[in-house]
């Protein structure tokens, strides 16, 4: 049972007075404290959470409006620029950053009165699915210690879980959103790419960087993005947001047309996790929708693209790490060649490193072609497979990974072992299709999360539709 | 089958200001053969007629009125970000000669 009210409740009783922001931070910090031993947070940003809350409450006094999200505390992934603690993506090279600006997400959280109290941990630079690539500790699931929650937002997840807070701020390049949310038991919402401002938050891969919420309900994921989508100035990505907003969300199952992706049911995928993606699909179909089998002949080759094409972007955006603007700086180095590779190699953690060779490989001369810009090629392939596919059916729904949460260490010495977990989650966000997953049940104890995807921009009726999955597969 | 030599392993490390040390080109090397064995498999796929896709949104030439914006972001916070700075400087070391 939660300790914390649905986020829009919280907002009109503190906005009502009846409840104070100053509190609910002192629950969210001590439930933190209570529940370190799982390792999800990496700090928290008390002091300056308490002088927000406590500025809200006397705005409260005054009779002034606080905002819809008022006093609700969150917890935004360690790779979100905020004021009031490091931003260290979990990487030694960024240990004691602090950041000058906050994250475009944050400042319009904030906005609305929403208080930033922790930073969760993450893998490095948001490389990884299981967070066992931070350079500082790894989170555990809250379902099992001995397990991983997922990631790269397993912080995030497991926070929101724990219940640290009512939610949490995730990125998701490849399902580094959803992939956790299943392995954990929350709702993690991937929206379209473009639709939440990537200004402020450390980059990964450009081309599919999302930003994203963690909740324990749909509505409650739908209002924290209906606060922070639209257009930005500082990220010349962003895309309108929907007229109708992202809140208010009514509908049901009838009528829907929903589409079984085959490929993500066949081989490679535990039985049990089958029989809950199963159930639930059978759910839906007594709720009114229809259900029909959709075939994306490409999808088996998007792990592949994604492997190809967002190590480059990597590579790329990693470059910035050179010690010599802010950030780590190897001391020891004696001359400027020096200081950008030593710095790197002490500063990176393996899995950065990996990433960064791969992509440089694959962008370097003799092999730009038949590499990047083949999987760049395919991916067009995938595109117009998955516009087919939505020409056809509202919703495609599957797993969103191919087991439950695995064993901390599993997968640790083979890195392409890890990358293939992936496999379920990486097509949306090539295509920058909106994903959402939703707890479906559980197998073995584990929880298994049914993921839902729609078109580009189809935000609102994803989650018009995953509300009503919601209440069905309950 | 790709073949990945410990002479790419160091092209790459260079190409990347990456220093790395020989226990780790070899653990590398063979991580790294593994990975670009795994997405051969593009190779033989059938994009006759396709474009490659840079971006997904669809967006062209947004633009935006050519005033300065302030933003909150003071010269000194970023300054003082610097591993070694010199009055409003940032200090790096000797670049040529």
């Amino acid at each position: 049972m939660s300790q914390w009210l649905p986020i829009a409740d919280i907002a009109a009783k503190v906005q009502a007075g009846e409840l104070q922001a100053l509190e609910l931070v002192e629950q969210a910090l001590k439930t933190i404290a209570d529940k370190q031993d799982f390792q999800a947070i990496i700090a928290t940003t008390a002091e300056r959470a308490r002088e927000r809350a406590a500025s809200i409450d006397a705005a409260v006094k005054n009779g002034q409006p606080v905002g819809r999200l008022a006093g609700v505390p969150f917890i935004a992934k360690d790779n979100f620029l905020v004021f009031g603690a490091q931003t260290t993506a979990a990487s030694n090279i960024l240990k004691g950053f602090d950041a000058p600006y906050q994250s475009t997400a944050i400042e319009r959280l904030e906005a609305e009165g929403a208080i930033c109290v922790a930073k969760a941990n993450l893998d490095a630079f948001a490389h990884g699915g299981s967070t066992e690539n931070s350079d500082f500790f790894t989170t555990k699931n809250p379902h099992d210690p001995t397990r991983v929650p997922g990631g790269s937002s397993g912080g995030s997840a497991a926070a929101v879980v724990l219940d640290m807070a009512p939610f949490a701020l995730g990125t998701d390049t490849g399902g580094s959103i959803r992939q956790p949310a299943s392995f954990t038991g929350c709702v993690g919402f991937k929206p379209t790419y473009g639709l939440v401002s990537r200004s402020g938050v450390v980059a990964m891969a450009s081309s599919t960087d999302v930003i994203g919420p963690l909740a324990r309900t749909v509505d409650d994921a739908a209002l924290v993005l209906d606060v922070m989508a639209g257009r930005d100035q500082l990220d010349s990505t962003t895309i309108v947001r929907d007229e109708q907003g992202y809140v208010n969300l009514s509908g049901d199952l009838t009528g829907k047309t929903i589409g079984v992706i085959k490929e993500y049911m066949a081989e490679g995928i535990d039985d049990g996790v089958k029989v809950v993606i199963s159930d639930a699909i059978e759910k839906m179909r007594a709720a009114g929708a229809t259900i029909k089998e959709i075939s994306l002949p490409s999808l088996p080759l998007s792990l592949a693209v994604y492997y190809i094409v967002v190590p480059a972007e990597i590579s790329s955006n990693l470059s910035r790490y050179d010690g010599q603007r802010y950030a780590y700086s190897a001391p020891d180095a004696e001359n400027l060649e020096e200081s950008f590779s030593k710095t790197r190699a002490e500063g990176f953690g393996n899995e950065a490193k990996r990433r960064i060779m791969i992509g440089t490989y694959v962008l370097s001369s003799g092999y730009y072609d038949a590499y990047y810009r083949k999987a760049q090629t395919v991916r067009t392939k995938l595109i117009q497979e998955f516009a087919q596919a939505f020409a056809d059916v509202d919703f495609l729904v599957g797993p969103t990974a191919p087991t439950t949460a695995f064993k901390i260490g599993e997968n640790a010495s083979d890195p392409l072992q890890m990358y293939l977990a992936d496999t379920m989650t990486v097509g949306p966000s090539l295509v920058g299709i909106p994903s959402i997953v939703i707890p479906a049940g559980t197998s073995d104890n584990l929880p298994v999360g049914l993921q839902i995807m729609a078109a580009q921009r189809h935000d609102r009726p994803l989650l018009t539709l995953a509300k009503a999955t919601e209440e069905v597969i309950a | 089958m790709t073949k990945l030599s410990r002479e790419d392993v160091l092209k790459l490390a260079r190409l990347a200001r990456l220093a790395l040390d020989d226990t780790e080109i070899e653990a590398f090397r063979k991580e790294l053969e593994s990975v670009l064995e795994y997405v051969e498999q593009l190779r033989d796929v059938d994009t006759t007629g396709l474009l490659p896709t840079t971006q997904v949104t669809g967006l062209k030439n947004v633009m935006r009125e050519d005033t300065v914006i302030d933003y909150g972001v003071s010269r000194d916070n970023l300054l003082r970000l610097a591993p070694a700075r010199e009055d409003d400087e940032v200090k790096v070391k000797r670049m040529i000669g």
